[in-house]
């Protein structure tokens, strides 16, 4: 239904600064793992690499030029994958 | 009319594109030739599991080996499960008739990537010709079950790493399925149809498509980890590695209870087009159903847990799990009452795809009251793992998801083919069919609850009464498969012209010629009023 097409070109500038936040999450993720956070290790993990995830979906997938309906479509996705992973470690803990 | 009659369009069957013959179906894009190609497919793979399911039935006739030994069994009820779970009932409708209608209910030409449609059934050939090799390669057939429990999965010494494939790649094809999907409804509903102006099967589809986008990706990298676990040695699951065994439990349930809903969604959606064009009169509560679709699909996404019991998850765990599954009835009984109020007062016709999907509300209801049986955390601890199991999901699964594509393919035929089946036979298939369903599953709740455990080559002689009533409606249920088969496949050739709207439907299939021509619409339309709109003689919905 909705066929109109804007394109929207990122500049260079905005491609390395959004590649250069994903090298240093990278590095902090490294540096983090060899902290011990006990049973939070993987939650920080994930929480580094939802960051991530979601710079990537926001800029090279362009979300931001989406409209607010699809935005809370793509919030909805994280939230699903948050509460699976939340219930499934709430197993654990409570066990 | 005459079966020597001949439509004078040319249909999307008619097209000749680049290629001829074979590899002109090969290589189509039409959204239409795919959804037949998967059709064929998954009948032959249905057939092939059902007669393998009728082999276990004979075997289990009386107690001890009767016509295999107890490995052959174990490895006979694996397949039988994979290919039906993973070959037939999860990509079934969506693939099947969700490519068919899809668009055309929506006012379109295609789906939004045809190519990537082309690719998903490749890929869905591949895992399937795949999962038939687990059979015949190298070791033993895989002997795990459907679910390939882990630690047991870890170690078979049998062919278990090419079914794990199988269904990996079985699973790409329906993640991009799904996001065909989505993408076509989000991106090319025809002019004026809003959301809530959209026929009830795409929305079933839409909630489907979410489910099978953000669900399958989970099992896939479960099954990777278990191949891992095997050829690497890496710990997931295995607790001399430092795994946990349950975990896999955990993250293959997290797919595998959604994939149920994967399959029951669009038979609800199928359903749903059916009831109010037999009853000539709008779908009561459209919204409710509607919105009900998605609650589903929400819902179901979070009751994983109801699978693990007795596994050893904690008990506020199981609490919430419980607590959640009997939730999920509440959506699906909204969508029972809609069906059954949509029928009250209606111009009623009985013919075989409402016969079908009145079936269903009978089979769906029977299993799914069951299902709060098992949702129960009582009464799971003594049903757990019996007999009861099987009939339950046999009644959900087949009685659901079977009965609905058999309603469909009995609405839709006309328009697929342009040529009408015959009622007689159809109606004595649907005789059989549905006398055979009950006399297989019925007694299983019966022998499930007296103690028959699942999976169990041998059995106490005093389960033998349950077997043997359950085996003589397994032969009665092929009988009726068969019967089904031969009437749809002799109308095929030699039917009578269907013409373009033989049941009087009103949604946008039934508005153009039968079969379709290769884009569907000559212009697309515009949508000015609600999908189940019969008429000013009848209140719009």
């Amino acid at each position: 239904m909705k066929n109109d097409k804007h394109p929207h070109i990122s500049s260079y500038n905005q491609h390395i600064t959004v590649l250069l936040v994903l090298l240093i999450l990278t590095f902090i993720t490294v540096a983090v793992s060899g902290l011990h956070f006990s049973t939070f290790s993987v939650g920080v993990a994930l929480i580094i690499a939802s960051v991530k995830g979601a710079t990537v979906l926001t800029y090279f997938m362009h979300l931001k030029y989406e409209s607010l309906f699809l935005k809370l479509i793509v919030a909805g996705v994280f939230l699903v994958y948050a509460l699976v992973i939340v219930l499934t470690f709430t197993d654990y803990l409570l066990r | 009319m005459s079966s020597t009659e001949k439509y004078t369009h040319e249909s999307y069957l008619e097209h000749k594109g680049k290629y001829k013959g074979l590899l002109g179906w090969l290589t189509s894009t039409d959204h239409k030739k795919i959804g037949l190609m998967y059709m064929y497919a998954i009948t032959v793979f249905f057939l092939v599991a059902a007669l393998l399911g009728l082999m276990m039935r004979i075997e289990k006739i009386a107690p001890g080996p009767t016509i295999m030994d107890a490995q052959t069994y174990n490895g006979v009820f694996t397949i039988h499960g994979v290919i039906m779970i993973f070959i037939v009932v999860i990509p079934g409708l969506a693939a099947v008739f969700g490519n068919l209608f899809l668009p055309i209910l929506i006012g379109a030409k295609d789906v939004a990537f045809p190519k990537l449609n082309l690719f998903s059934w490749y890929l869905f050939m591949t895992g399937a010709i795949l999962g038939l090799f687990s059979q015949f390669v190298g070791g033993d057939p895989p002997d795990t079950g459907w679910t390939f429990y882990v630690p047991y999965s870890a170690e078979s010494s049998t062919n278990v790493i090419w079914a794990l494939s199988a269904a990996f790649i079985l699973g790409f094809a329906s993640i991009l399925t799904g996001l065909n999907f989505i993408v076509t409804i989000h991106r090319m509903r025809a002019p004026g149809m809003t959301w809530f102006k959209m026929p009830l099967f795409p929305w079933s589809l839409y909630a489907t498509a979410w489910i099978q986008v953000l669900a399958t990706p989970i099992v896939g990298i479960t099954l990777l980890m278990v191949i891992a676990e095997r050829v690497l040695n890496i710990g997931f699951f295995d607790p001399a590695l430092g795994g946990d065994p349950v975990l896999f439990q955990h993250l293959f349930w997290i797919y595998s209870h959604p994939a149920v809903y994967i399959m029951i969604l669009p038979a609800m959606g199928v359903v749903t087009e059916i009831f109010p064009t037999f009853s000539q009169k709008p779908v009561f509560g459209y919204g409710a159903i509607a919105i009900s679709s998605i609650a589903i699909a929400v819902v179901g996404y979070f009751v994983w847990g109801h699978h693990m019991f007795t596994s050893g998850i904690s008990y506020w765990s199981r609490w919430f799990f419980s607590f959640l599954t009997f939730i999920v009835a509440v959506p699906s009984a909204i969508k029972v009452f809609n069906w059954l109020s949509t029928m009250y007062g209606g111009k009623i016709s009985l013919k075989p795809p409402l016969l079908y999907a009145i079936s269903l509300i009978f089979l769906f209801l029977i299993g799914g009251f069951t299902g709060l049986t098992l949702g129960a955390l009582a009464t799971n601890i003594h049903t757990h793992d019996t007999a009861f199991v099987v009939a339950h999901f046999h009644y959900i699964i087949f009685g659901g998801m079977g009965f609905a594509f058999f309603a469909g393919i009995h609405y839709w035929f006309p328009k697929m083919y342009g040529r009408m089946y015959s009622f007689r036979w159809a109606n004595i298939a649907w005789g059989f069919l549905f006398l055979g369903f009950n006399v297989l599953y019925f007694p299983l709740f019966i022998i499930g609850l007296q103690g028959m455990p699942r999976r169990y080559f041998d059995y106490l002689p005093q389960y033998q009464t349950g077997h043997v009533i359950s085996t003589i409606g397994a032969f009665i249920l092929i009988i009726g498969i068969f019967m089904m088969i031969s009437n749809l496949i002799y109308a095929r050739k030699k039917g009578a012209l269907a013409g373009p709207n033989p049941w009087k439907g009103v949604t946008l299939e039934w508005k153009i010629p039968s079969p379709p021509p290769l884009e569907n619409f000559d212009e697309i339309p515009v949508i000015t009023h609600q999908p189940y709109f019969f008429g000013d003689t009848n209140d719009e919905d």
